[in-house]
């Protein structure tokens, strides 16, 4: 049982994208940019590759949120920042801390990193666990 | 290039969402969900709710075709090629679940150039069948070298 006081340390989550998971995320959400999901297509814009949907690395940060408080109805808010590129095949990780807790709603900040960089940076949520 | 700010203030008509049981479950098993509530209708139901309950981020699906509407405007004059999100944030109201109609509503908050690139800030209110607010969101876009 995870209590929330500031400074408490929410369970990390630990995700590695495999090699498709942007397809079946396009299909999903209707976002179909070929950065996502053409090989080719992404190296010609000058990316190493096709790259994670910021909203599914952030999806992936929601989900750390609502596992850690106990189901969807506790996320109440969730800000983030997007910064450099989520790749495919390198484990992610989603790391919350307690800020402060006021009236029962818990303020924590959140961010996800990708091989020792920050991909979703500046994350901040409310939660009524 | 100047980006053009008189789009500000600009609402685009609503746009309305029927939530799909299994455009839910698609959506969940995408982003890596595993909690019954999303999945199972029947557990759904022993907890309380009519329907598989939406993750929070299924906010992206019911929104798509309002946001939409604000990226592809000409008015607004984004160049695709140097989209990149820098940021993203919603608010939810009570939980979203299969069978509800959401209507999405999308406005352009502000559109400012610093240091060569373009800031646009687009927000969404979507409501559902009963008037309640479910979810806004502020999707905060960069265009690089605008």
């Amino acid at each position: 049982m995870t209590t929330f006081e500031p400074g408490t340390e929410l369970p990390p989550l630990e995700v590695t994208p495999d090699r498709y998971v942007t397809v079946r995320y396009a299909g999903a959400s209707g976002d179909f940019n070929p950065i996502h999901i053409d090989e080719e297509f992404a190296q010609q814009v000058g990316l190493p590759g096709r790259i994670l949907h910021g909203l599914w690395t952030m999806a992936q940060v929601a989900r750390a949120q609502t596992e850690a408080a106990g189901g969807p109805h506790t996320l109440r808010r969730l800000s983030v920042q997007f910064r450099g590129m989520g790749v495919l095949e390198e484990p992610i990780t989603v790391t919350t801390k307690v800020r402060s807790v006021e009236d029962g709603v818990v303020h924590v900040d959140t961010s996800a990193t990708q091989g020792g960089t920050a991909i979703v940076r500046r994350g901040d949520a409310d939660l009524q666990p | 290039m100047a980006v053009n700010a008189e789009a500000v203030g600009k609402t685009y008509p609503p746009t309305l969402y029927t939530v799909g049981r299994e455009k839910v479950k698609e959506f969940a098993f995408a982003v890596g969900e595993t909690d019954p509530l999303y999945l199972d209708q029947e557990a759904a139901r022993a907890a309380g709710y009519a329907d598989v309950v939406a993750p929070p981020m299924f906010a992206v699906v019911y929104c798509g075709a309002a946001i939409g509407q604000a990226l592809f405007d000409p008015d607004n004059g984004i160049n695709f090629a140097r989209l990149v999100h820098g940021g993203q944030e919603f608010k939810w109201g009570p939980l979203v679940v299969a069978g509800d109609e959401i209507a999405t509503t999308v406005s352009v908050k502000s559109i400012e150039e610093r240091a060569g690139n373009g800031f646009y800030v687009f927000e969404s209110i979507s409501t559902n069948q009963d008037g309640h607010t479910v979810c806004v969101g502020t999707w905060s876009n960069v265009v690089r070298g605008a």
